[in-house]
């Protein structure tokens, strides 16, 4: 990895500056591009991975023009009437996860579904769209940094979601809407003194908690930091994927050819464990190029936030280029055994799921504000 | 804070500011994914050699390793239940191609039972591909047969285990349990990480209630395997194979931890000796110490052989005991739910006591029936003729039905059913195992809650009568009734049964006696009353109108006990019940409660035989028990 590929978008800054608009449409077409090659990809990888089984591919393909229509949706719509809505949006949100969590109750079982018919939808994945935005609406008539009072006000507003979904119990869609809200603040310039002090904290508690946990709970935690103590259980998981993608080496063993997924050692490859399917059949080289892919897109999004006109349009671009990084990062260090597990999918590439919607619909915000920041200039 | 909260925003500081962070969250993304490359590159590059054994050709295995089994011994250390060393016959999923063709040819082999072929489907279609599951046990011959096919049945292998073995047969099944095949009901119940090696699991009994603490926790080990699934490198067997090709970390090998043994209040001798007492009768004896609530005997009649279920019982065997019209698997004892009939009258006798319904030397004439004023209906006494002037010795001693239907209506069903609830009666007295039926102790309330239609709701006056004899709604179990025996022998005390009474850990060996559990009891009868009701329950076995005597003639200690009968079937108004017209199993129940030796208790017992008739009653099987316990006890004769 060399840091241009962090650049990608100011190389070409000159030459898609005019291409913004096409036919009436507003996409940006660095993102898009790149965007459509990791989807094609992860289609590529998800044949192999699920053995060819059309009907799974076909719901996945049925996802991804959901998300694309979505993608399309959120770029025409003017980041100003986004901001308009924000608080909105936020509160609906807020009351759907209230909502899940009272049905849940009173159903006795984890509800995190909401039933739209074709699609069915988590609220809590929307909520990794709007906690950010109202994070960014709350900041953005204000003068930056933030103050320490208007930093409790944004921690409610990250953490009572967060909060919400972890009761569902989803620890992974909190974990993922605890980074969306933390990075946009993070970019909202909190001092660094501030970022010390809250990371000396959680690390001061972490043991001053720890001789007051059930034994059963420990185990709990050991387990979750390291699996390979539970071979019969979760460790499972990981031993298999270590060996899918190990086994890879630099060229991978070949398209269809992968035995650890296709003689079903690796478990839900279809799904989190996709990239050590990818591992295992393309090696290195393939993983190298999927990453550096990666990083073209999370690059575009920083530049994109990097041209943004007002704190609003700033933050949310800098925050979605940055949650799409964290998503990766996560999975990826996951299935490699780098991370615990946490039920991370890896983005545009795992089936199921809507996430592929809401990564879409960031992107689409993302093609809005680089569009209509060309607009204010001409 | 002031100042600060009138800043200006700063269009351009903000820029700059916000440029910077993106700078450096850039910077971090690129460590990070350089961090993953690194990562990717020690998997795929640095290790590629071991990872790629591992795949191509070569699997790591791990194979769960079962935990052994804890042993249940008798309060005298006896072995109820131990391991013994057997052949499996076991499957591997991942290697089975036709699974339904691989259990037919194990069919015509004889080895595993046709009947049971969609139950091991299901079985092993709910294992993971590299489980191996346990599909039945084998005997030597059977193992021998398998021996000389097994290169034509891929993926079916034989393997050497330890099996449950109850020494002592049926004697104790009920109380004991068994252990039988872990079914799919049972595979959503447990942590299948710790029962991935063992194939069976406790299904009634102690086996049951305390398989938490008699299973232990698995271990594994890990082997490299071929895409055949034969073991190549076995860390157990081959140690110079860990040093060089071992995969991350090393093949490890956690050896299981074993389960504990449990110690049971029981005592195999009177076991046994109500076992032989009661031979061919249906029926349940329980014995109980009062001082501490130990079960010193648990019976039920007929009774199955454990080590069936231990040998992977076929499907026709098990459907025929599940059928049988004698129920062999119920558990009478706890389970089984009998009018106390006569049993009812001490109890009874102490609650006129106590509400003052009665003058104990008072005398009343029992004409041999029984009515209430203002009604013909006549309620008769067992003896056609009556018992004459009756007091409530008499009337114990005797078991006059009349003076105790003069003596419910005097105290009213409220009472009754408030003292009869405080020996326990009406509800599971809290024994260890499963099973416990919880009775009926009839009021108001009940039939209230019991019957939809108005007119059944209400309580009729005739039903109190009747309740006196306890015949009528009032159902009890042989537990409650040995129970509240206890509870009569200790005077109010009351210690909730119980079957373990120790456990002895299966590594350091040491033994840990728990304390028994005592309850609320009875307080505020006057030490008077027990007296009474005391000596009339020693006079049913010593006086010669005694009901009980006839079996206890000769003890070496003193009994207090009552008979009961009671009715299966109803006889008209003016009908005799003639025995020898009704069916087998229409015959009165019979029943034996006691306690001895009557001075200082240390044994309550109740034996109940259904449809004894006046062929085989109670009595006879308390004494061989009782009899039984003494000679163990070494108990000192009692002054003539």
């Amino acid at each position: 990895m060399s840091l241009g590929s962090l650049d990608f978008g100011s190389l070409h800054r000159g030459s898609f500056r005019s291409a913004k608009r096409s036919g009436g449409l507003i996409i940006d077409l660095p993102l898009l591009i790149t965007m459509l090659a990791v989807t094609g990809i992860g289609f590529i990888v998800l044949y192999s991975a699920v053995g060819g089984d059309m009907g799974l591919l076909l719901r996945q393909g049925i996802r991804f023009a959901v998300a694309f229509a979505a993608f399309l949706l959120f770029a025409q719509i003017p980041p100003r009437y986004l901001r308009m809505w924000t608080p909105w949006l936020y509160l609906g949100v807020l009351g759907l996860l209230l909502g899940v969590m009272v049905e849940g109750e009173i159903g006795k079982g984890a509800q995190r579904w909401l039933d739209l018919g074709i699609v069915r939808f988590q609220p809590s994945e929307f909520a990794k769209l709007t906690v950010p935005l109202m994070v960014a609406w709350f900041l953005h008539e204000r003068p930056l940094p933030p103050t320490l009072g208007q930093m409790c006000v944004m921690l409610v507003i990250v953490l009572v979601p967060a909060a919400l979904i972890y009761e569902q119990p989803d620890l992974g869609t909190a974990v993922l809407v605890l980074a969306a809200g933390g990075l946009t603040i993070l970019l909202a310039g909190i001092s660094l003194r501030m970022i010390a002090l809250v990371l000396a904290l959680a690390a001061a508690a972490t043991p001053a908690i720890w001789p007051f946990l059930h034994d059963y709970q420990r185990t709990r935690v050991l387990t979750f930091l390291n699996p390979e103590t539970d071979p019969l259980g979760a460790g499972y998981n990981i031993i298999q994927s270590k060996i899918a993608i190990g086994s890879g080496h630099l060229f991978g063993k070949g398209w269809l050819n992968g035995t650890q997924a296709h003689l079903e050692f690796l478990p839900e490859r279809s799904t989190d464990f996709i990239f050590a399917v990818m591992a295992e059949e393309f090696g290195l080289l393939g993983l190298v190029l999927l990453l550096t892919l990666y990083l073209v897109l999370v690059g575009r999004g920083l530049y994109i936030a990097s041209q943004a006109q007002d704190t609003f349009t700033r933050l949310v671009a800098g925050s979605i280029s940055l949650t799409l990084f964290f998503y990766v990062f996560v999975n990826a260090g996951m299935v490699s055994g780098l991370l615990p597990i946490v039920g991370v999918p890896l983005p545009l590439v795992s089936a199921g799921g809507t996430s592929m919607v809401t990564l879409m619909a960031g992107f689409g915000m993302l093609a809005a504000i680089s569009g209509n920041r060309k607009l204010l200039a001409a | 804070m002031s100042a600060r909260s009138h800043r200006f925003k700063d269009h351009w500081q903000e820029q700059r500011l916000f440029f910077s962070r993106v700078i450096a969250a850039g910077i971090v993304v690129v460590l990070l994914t350089g961090l993953l490359v690194a990562r990717l590159v020690q998997l795929q590059i640095v290790d590629y050699q071991r990872f790629s054994e591992l795949s191509r050709g070569n699997q790591i295995k791990i194979e769960p390793l079962a935990p052994t089994r804890g042993l249940i011994y008798d309060r005298n250390g006896l072995i109820i239940a131990e391991n013994r060393p057997t052949w499996q016959l076991v499957a591997v999923p991942e290697q089975i191609g036709d699974l339904d063709q691989v259990l037919v040819a194990l069919e015509n082999l004889e080895l595993i039972d046709p009947a049971d072929h969609p139950v091991l489907v299901d079985l092993v279609r709910s294992h993971r591909r590299f489980e191996r599951v346990t599909l039945g046990n084998l005997t030597e011959i059977e193992a021998a047969r398998f021996a000389v096919r097994r290169h034509l049945l891929q993926g079916i292998d034989i393997q050497e285990a330890l099996v449950r073995y109850y020494p002592f047969g049926e004697a104790a099944a009920h109380a004991v349990g068994y252990v039988g095949s872990i079914s799919t009901t049972d595979l959503e119940q447990i942590d299948r990480a710790n029962y991935a090696a063992t194939s069976q699991i406790g299904k009634t009994g102690v086996e049951r209630s305390y398989e938490s603490t008699l299973h232990g926790k698995a271990g594994y080990r890990q082997q490299v395997v071929n895409a055949q699934g034969r073991v190549l490198l076995d860390p157990a067997t081959d140690s110079t194979a860990v040093d060089d090709s071992a995969p991350a970390g090393g093949l490890e090998t956690r050896w299981p931890e074993p389960g504990n043994h449990v110690v049971l209040s029981l005592d195999m001798r009177l076991q046994i000796a109500a076992r032989e007492a009661m031979g061919d009768l249906r029926g349940a004896v329980i014995a109980i110490d009062p001082r501490n609530g130990d079960v010193l005997a648990l019976l039920s009649t007929p009774s199955f052989d454990p080590n069936l279920f231990t040998a992977g019982i076929s499907a026709v065997q098990f459907l025929e005991l599940n059928t049988s019209i004698d129920r062999p698997l119920f558990n009478r004892a706890l389970g089984g739910r009998y009018p106390p009939g006569s049993t009812i009258k001490p109890f009874l006798g102490l609650a006129g006591l106590y509400h003052e319904a009665v003058i104990p030397e008072e005398e009343h004439y029992c004409p041999g029936f029984f009515r209430l004023p203002g009604s013909s209906h006549r309620y008769r006494d067992w003896r056609p003729q009556g018992h004459g002037d009756v007091d409530l010795r008499d009337a114990i001693v005797q078991s006059c039905d009349v003076y105790f239907y003069r003596l419910a209506v005097a105290l009213e069903i409220d009472a009754i059913e408030q003292f009869l609830k405080a020996f326990g009666f009406g509800s599971r007295t809290g024994l260890d195992i499963f099973g416990e039926d919880p009775g009926i102790v009839p009021s108001r309330e009940w039939k209230r809650v019991r019957f939809s239609r108005r007119e059944d709701q209400v309580w009729f006056p005739g039903e109190t009568v009747i309740t006196g004899i306890g015949q009528g709604f009032t159902q009890v179990t042989p537990l409650q009734l040995a129970h509240a025996g206890a509870v009569l022998a200790a005077r109010g005390r009351d210690f909730r049964p119980r079957l373990l009474i120790g456990g002895e850990d299966a590594v350091t060996r040491e033994v840990e006696m728990f304390e028994p559990i005592e309850q609320a009891g009875i307080q505020g009868v006057d030490p008077e009353h027990w007296q009474i009701i005391h000596e009339a329950m020693v006079g049913v076995t010593t006086d010669p109108r005694g009901s009980g005597r006839g079996a206890m003639v000769g003890t070496a200690y003193a009994v207090a006990g009552k008979t009961g009968t009671a009715q299966v079937f109803s006889v008209g108004q003016d009908e005799e019940y003639e025995e020898e017209q009704v069916d087998e199993r229409l015959r009165d129940h019979r029943w034996f409660f006691a306690y001895a030796p009557a001075e200082a208790p240390t044994i309550a017992l109740s034996v109940v035989i259904e449809n004894g008739g006046s062929v085989a009653p109670a009595a006879p099987v308390a004494r061989a028990v009782l009899d039984a316990f003494f000679e163990s006890n070494e108990y000192v004769a009692r002054q003539p």
